[in-house]
C-alpha cells in the first residue's frame, strides 16, 4: 500500500511523516515519531489513554487517522511543560498524588487542559464530566478531581 | 539472619511525610516508559492467533501459507514450546494456557502465533493459518460446571481432598476444610439462624495497560525481556523453564506498569514472543490489544457461595458455615481456598468451618485480583451477618464490634492473632459522622467489613552510597504505586538524611538478587524491612569509616541523624562526621559503602478494614448511585500517607464497579461478549463521588517501624458493603454480585409478586 505524505504540526514544531491510509494517529505518533506519551488503552476510544488535542478539540487518537491531521495542530503531553517549566496541572498531578501507575496521566492532563481552557472554574461535577471519557483504575478519581480543582485555581490566578 | 525484624519504639522524621515520588515528573510528562514504550533495532511484531471456540480439540494446524508470506519471519505453535515442565503440573498448566497443546480450551486460547515485519503483515498471516478444530460440549458457568454430567474440561483432574479418591475424573479440582469447634453443636444453640446463597460473576482486574514485551533472544542463548510486570524474576524463572535456558542467561527488566493488581503476576504472552524471536533470530514486540487482555489474561473467579450462621438472643454468634465455589478457568487452582480461608477471619467463633471447591470451566485461566478470593466471600458473609443482625434486633456495627476477633482469637483459617485493627475500624466506623448523616427516600447505608492476610516473602536491596553522599537504593519489588518514594522514606529515614539524598530505583533481574513479585501488599512491607536491614549495615561500615578517620575504635563511634558521632568525654574535640562528609573520603577510607540485605519477610500484618457507603437506588429503572463512600482501614504505620490514601480509594473504587458493574458475559456459544471497555464499563469519574479515607495506625509488631500492607484490603468490603446499602434503600435482600439495574428491577419485582401471593393466601412463616 502506498503511503500517505502529510505535513502537520505537533507541539509548535513543524513534522513530515508518511503513513498508510489506515493507520491511527496513535500509531503514528508512537510508532513512526516517537512520542509515545500518548499511550493505546484500548484502540476503541473507550479509555481516552490516547487523548490529543487537534485544532483546539480533545479527540482520542486511535480513533483519528494519522492523513487526518495534515495541516492542522497537534498537541500532545510532551508538549504540555515549557522547557523544564511543568504546566500548573502536571504540577498539582504531582502533589495531590493524582496518579498511581500514571498510565492514564498523560490522557488525563491533556483533557484537563481542554476542559480548563473552555471552562476555567468548572465545578466538581463539571469536572467528574468533563473527564468522564478517561479510565483510571487506580485512583477512584478522588485524587484526580482535587488536583484539577487546584491547577484551575492557580491559572485563574 | 542478622536483623531484628521486631518493632522499636521511636519517632519518625521521613517516615509519614508525603513528598513528590521520584518517578512523578516522567509519569506527568509522558517520558515514563511502559511495556509498549520500548523498542529494539531490527524488531518484529508479534501476533497471537486465538481459538473462537470455548472448547474444541485441536486436530492440526496448518501454518505453510502463513509461513509463505512475505514478510513473515516466524510462525510457531505448541510444537515450538515442546513441554519441559518435568512432572510440574502448575507450571505444565501455564505452558499449556500460554500456547494450547491439545485442546483449545476457552474463547481466546492462544494457538499459534506469528511473527511479521510490520502489523498489518502480522495479521494478514493469523489470517492464513488453518486450524482443524474439533469442538466439543463447553461449560462457562460455576454452577452448572459444578453438576454431574456437565461436560468434562480435564480427564486428569480427579478431586483432590476428599475422603475417598474418586473413580471418574470431575470438573472439580480440590475440595479444602478449614475451620475448628462443632458447628452441629453450635447451630442448636442458636436462637437466630439465617442460611442463604449468592453469587458474583468474573470480574477485570481492568488494569489500562494491556500486556506488553519485547523479547529478544541471541543465537549464543542469551536473551532479553523487557516486560510490564508485578514480578520480573518470577517471570525470568518461568520463561526460562519453560524455554529450557539458565535464568541467568535471561535478563528481565521490568518496565513502567500501567496498573496490575494482580493480573501481572503470570506469563502469559512472554514466552511466546521468547519463542517467536528465538526462531526468527530477531526481537520481538508482542502487545495485546484490549480485546485479548479481557480475552485471554486472568480475570478473577465467578463463585457461588452457601452462608449459614447462627446467633442468641443476646447476639452472640454460636456457629457459622460456607461453601464456597469459585471457578478457576480451565486449569487447577486454590481460589476457592483462599475464600475458605478469609470468609469468617473477622469474628472470634467458637465453631466455624468453611469448605471449598475448586471449579473448572471454559474460561481464562483464573488470576490474582487484588486481595484474590477475599471480596466475593466477604460479600456472602457480611451480608448474612447484617441480616443476622437485623432478626437479632441489633444494630450492624454493634452486632459485629460484638462478635469481632481480637488479638489472642484463634482465626477461623487456623492461627492465633497479635494485635489486629478489626475493633478499632468498627469503633471508628461507629463514631463517624458519615452514620449519622441523613437519608432520603430510595436512599441506603450499608457497611462491612474485611480482612487480608498481606504477605511478605523473598527480598533484597542493594544500598549504595556515592562519593557525593547521595544514595542509590536498588530494590526488586516492582512499584506498583508509589513504592520507591516509599522506599526512599524508610533509607532516609533509617539513615538519618534527607529525602532528596535517596533515589530508589527499580532493578532488572541481573543486578539484584531474587525478589518474589510485587503481591499480597508486600511492596513496602518487606522491601522497607530489607532497605531497613540493609541501611543499618551501611551504617555499621559508615561507622568503621569514621572511626578509621578519626583512628579510634569503631565501637566508639554512634550513628545519628545522618552523622557519626565519636562517644565519651574523652573525644570532645572531635566533630560529627556527616554522611558525605565520610562518603567522600571513602576512596581513602577503603572503598565504596554500601549496604545489601537478603532476608525472608516474615510478620506481615494481617489486615483489616470497614467500608460505609450511601446509595440511592431509582426503583423505576434500578439505576444506582454512590452519594457517599468511607474508607477506614489499619495501615500499620502509613510510610507515605498520601500514597496510602490511594490504595485505599483505589481498592473501593474497583469494588464499587464490581458490586454495581462489571461482570463477563458468555454466550451460549461459549464466547466472550463483551470484551471491551464500552461494553465492560468500568467506573468512570462521573459514576463516582470523593471518597472519604481514615487511616488508623496499629503497628506491626514484626516490623521495625510497625509496617504492614495496604494495598489489597480495600476491595474486600466494598461488595458487601454496597449490597448491604442496597437492601436497606429497596428493602429487599441483594445476593447477586453485581447489582445491575436488571437485577435490582427484578429483584423488586420479585419481592412485589412475593407480597401479592402473601396477601392472597396468608403468610407462611418458613
Ligand atoms: S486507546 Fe484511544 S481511547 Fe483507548
Ligand atoms: S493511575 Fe493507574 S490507571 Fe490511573
Amino acid at each position: 500500500m502506498a503511503g500517505v505524505a502529510v505535513s502537520t504540526t505537533i507541539n509548535g514544531d513543524h513534522v513530515e511523516y508518511l503513513c498508510q491510509p489506515d493507520e491511527t494517529l496513535l500509531e503514528v505518533l508512537r510508532d513512526r515519531l516517537g512520542l509515545t506519551g500518548a499511550k493505546e488503552g484500548c484502540g476503541t476510544g473507550d479509555c481516552g489513554a490516547c487523548s490529543v488535542i487537534v485544532d483546539n478539540r480533545l479527540v482520542c487518537s486511535c480513533l483519528v487517522l494519522g492523513a487526518e491531521a495534515e495541516g492542522r495542530q497537534v498537541e500532545t503531553i510532551e508538549g504540555m511543560a515549557h522547557g523544564d517549566r511543568l504546566h500548573p496541572l502536571q504540577q498539582k498531578f504531582l502533589e495531590h498524588a493524582a496518579l498511581q501507575c500514571g498510565i492514564c496521566t498523560p490522557g488525563f492532563l491533556i483533557a484537563a487542559k481542554d476542559l480548563l481552557a473552555k471552562n476555567p472554574d468548572p465545578t466538581e461535577e463539571e469536572i467528574r464530566f468533563g473527564l468522564a471519557g478517561n479510565l483510571c483504575r487506580c485512583t477512584g478519581y478522588d485524587k484526580i478531581v482535587r488536583a484539577v480543582q487546584d491547577a484551575a485555581s492557580v491559572m485563574r490566578g | 539472619m542478622n536483623f531484628d525484624p521486631r518493632l522499636t519504639n521511636r519517632s519518625f522524621t521521613s517516615v509519614g511525610t508525603r513528598p513528590i515520588r521520584p518517578d512523578g515528573i516522567d509519569k506527568v510528562t509522558g517520558r515514563a516508559r511502559y511495556g509498549a514504550d520500548f523498542n529494539m533495532a531490527g524488531q518484529l511484531v508479534g501476533r497471537v492467533l486465538r481459538s473462537p471456540h470455548a472448547h474444541a480439540v485441536i486436530r492440526g494446524i496448518d501454518t505453510a501459507k502463513a509461513e509463505a508470506l512475505p514478510g513473515v519471519k516466524a510462525v510457531i505453535t505448541a510444537a515450538d514450546l515442546p513441554d519441559l515442565t518435568n512432572g510440574d503440573g502448575a507450571l505444565y498448566d501455564i505452558l499449556d494456557n500460554c500456547i494450547a497443546r491439545k485442546k483449545a480450551l476457552y474463547d481466546g486460547h492462544a494457538v499459534a502465533a506469528v511473527a511479521a515485519i510490520d502489523a498489518r503483515t502480522a495479521r494478514q498471516a493469523l489470517k492464513l493459518i488453518e486450524v482443524d478444530y474439533e469442538v466439543l460440549p463447553h461449560v462457562t458457568d460455576v454452577d452448572e460446571a459444578f453438576q454431574h454430567g456437565a461436560p468434562l474440561i480435564n480427564e486428569a483432574i480427579f478431586t483432590e481432598g476428599l475422603e475417598e479418591k474418586p473413580v471418574k475424573p470431575s470438573n472439580v479440582h480440590k475440595r479444602t476444610q478449614y475451620g475448628h469447634g462443632d458447628i452441629h453443636k453450635g447451630f442448636s444453640e442458636a436462637d437466630f439462624v439465617i442460611e442463604r446463597s449468592f453469587r458474583t460473576e468474573q470480574t477485570h482486574q481492568g488494569y489500562i495497560e494491556p500486556h506488553a514485551c519485547v523479547a529478544s533472544v541471541s543465537s549464543d542463548g542469551m536473551a532479553e525481556l523487557w516486560v510490564c510486570t508485578q514480578g520480573p524474576f518470577v517471570y525470568r524463572q518461568h520463561c526460562a523453564q519453560l524455554l529450557g535456558m539458565e535464568a541467568s542467561k535471561l535478563r528481565v527488566t521490568s518496565s513502567e506498569i500501567g496498573g496490575g493488581f494482580g493480573g501481572k503476576t503470570h506469563v502469559w504472552a512472554e514466552p511466546v514472543a521468547l519463542a517467536l524471536s528465538r526462531k526468527a533470530g530477531r526481537p520481538v514486540k508482542l502487545v495485546m490489544t484490549r480485546d485479548e487482555v479481557f480475552r485471554a489474561s486472568g480475570p478473577t473467579s465467578a463463585t457461588s457461595i452457601d452462608i449459614k450462621i447462627g446467633a442468641r438472643k443476646d447476639g452472640t454468634i454460636t456457629a457459622a458455615e460456607a461453601t464456597l465455589r469459585y471457578s478457576c478457568g480451565p486449569y487447577a487452582g486454590m481460589w476457592a481456598e483462599v475464600g475458605a480461608m478469609t470468609a469468617f477471619a473477622c469474628y472470634r467463633l467458637d465453631n466455624v468451618r468453611t469448605v471449598g471447591f475448586e471449579v473448572l470451566v471454559n474460561r481464562p485461566k483464573t488470576a490474582a485480583y487484588r486481595a484474590p478470593s477475599a471480596p466475593m466471600a466477604a460479600f456472602a458473609v457480611e451480608s448474612t451477618i447484617d441480616e443476622l443482625a437485623g432478626k437479632v434486633g441489633m444494630d450492624a456495627v454493634d452486632f459485629r464490634i460484638k462478635n469481632a476477633a481480637q488479638e489472642g482469637t484463634r482465626a477461623s483459617y487456623g492461627p492465633v492473632y497479635g494485635p489486629i485493627g478489626i475493633g478499632p475500624t468498627l469503633e471508628a466506623v461507629k463514631n463517624h459522622p458519615h452514620m449519622q448523616a441523613p437519608l432520603k427516600k430510595n436512599q441506603g447505608r450499608g457497611m462491612a467489613c474485611g480482612f487480608w492476610f498481606n504477605f511478605g516473602g523473598q527480598t533484597c536491596v542493594d544500598l549504595n552510597i556515592g562519593m557525593d553522599g547521595s544514595v542509590s537504593l536498588a530494590v526488586g519489588t516492582v512499584d506498583v504505586g508509589g513504592s520507591r518514594a516509599s522506599l526512599s522514606l524508610v533509607a532516609a529515614e533509617e539513615l538519618g538524611i534527607d529525602y532528596a539524598q535517596v533515589k530508589a530505583i527499580v532493578a532488572d533481574t541481573s543486578s539484584l538478587g531474587y525478589n518474589d513479585m510485587t503481591d499480597g501488599s508486600r511492596g513496602t512491607f518487606s522491601s522497607s524491612m530489607a532497605t531497613i536491614s540493609a541501611a543499618r549495615n551501611a551504617i555499621k561500615v559508615l561507622r568503621e569509616r569514621a572511626a578509621q578517620m578519626w583512628d579510634i575504635p569503631a565501637d566508639d563511634v554512634v550513628w545519628e541523624k545522618g552523622h557519626a558521632l565519636a562517644k565519651g568525654e574523652k573525644y570532645g574535640n572531635l566533630s560529627p562526621l556527616s554522611l558525605k562528609e565520610i562518603a567522600a573520603q571513602s576512596g581513602t577510607t577503603g572503598g565504596p559503602i554500601a549496604g545489601h540485605s537478603e532476608l525472608v519477610a516474615d510478620g506481615a500484618g494481617v489486615s483489616f478494614a470497614t467500608h460505609i457507603c450511601d446509595i440511592e437506588v431509582d426503583p423505576e429503572t434500578g439505576a444506582t448511585r454512590v452519594l457517599r463512600y468511607t474508607v477506614v482501614q489499619d495501615a500499620g504505620k502509613a510510610v507515605h500517607p498520601t500514597y496510602v490514601e490511594g490504595q485505599y480509594q483505589g481498592g473501593a473504587a474497583q469494588g464499587i464497579g464490581w458490586a454495581l458493574n462489571e461482570e463477563y458475559i458468555y454466550g451460549k456459544d461459549g464466547r466472550l461478549q463483551n470484551a471491551g471497555f464500552l461494553d465492560y464499563r468500568i467506573p468512570v469519574c462521573s459514576d463516582l463521588p470523593m471518597i472519604d479515607t481514615q487511616i488508623l495506625e496499629i503497628p506491626n509488631p514484626n516490623h521495625p517501624y510497625g509496617i504492614r500492607g495496604v494495598g489489597e484490603t480495600s476491595i474486600v468490603p466494598p461488595l458487601a458493603a454496597i449490597a448491604n446499602a442496597v437492601s436497606n434503600a429497596v428493602g429487599v435482600r441483594m445476593t447477586h454480585i453485581p447489582m445491575s439495574p436488571p437485577r435490582i428491577l427484578a429483584a423488586l419485582e420479585a419481592s412485589t409478586s412475593a407480597q401479592k401471593s402473601e396477601s392472597i393466601f396468608g403468610k407462611h412463616d418458613a
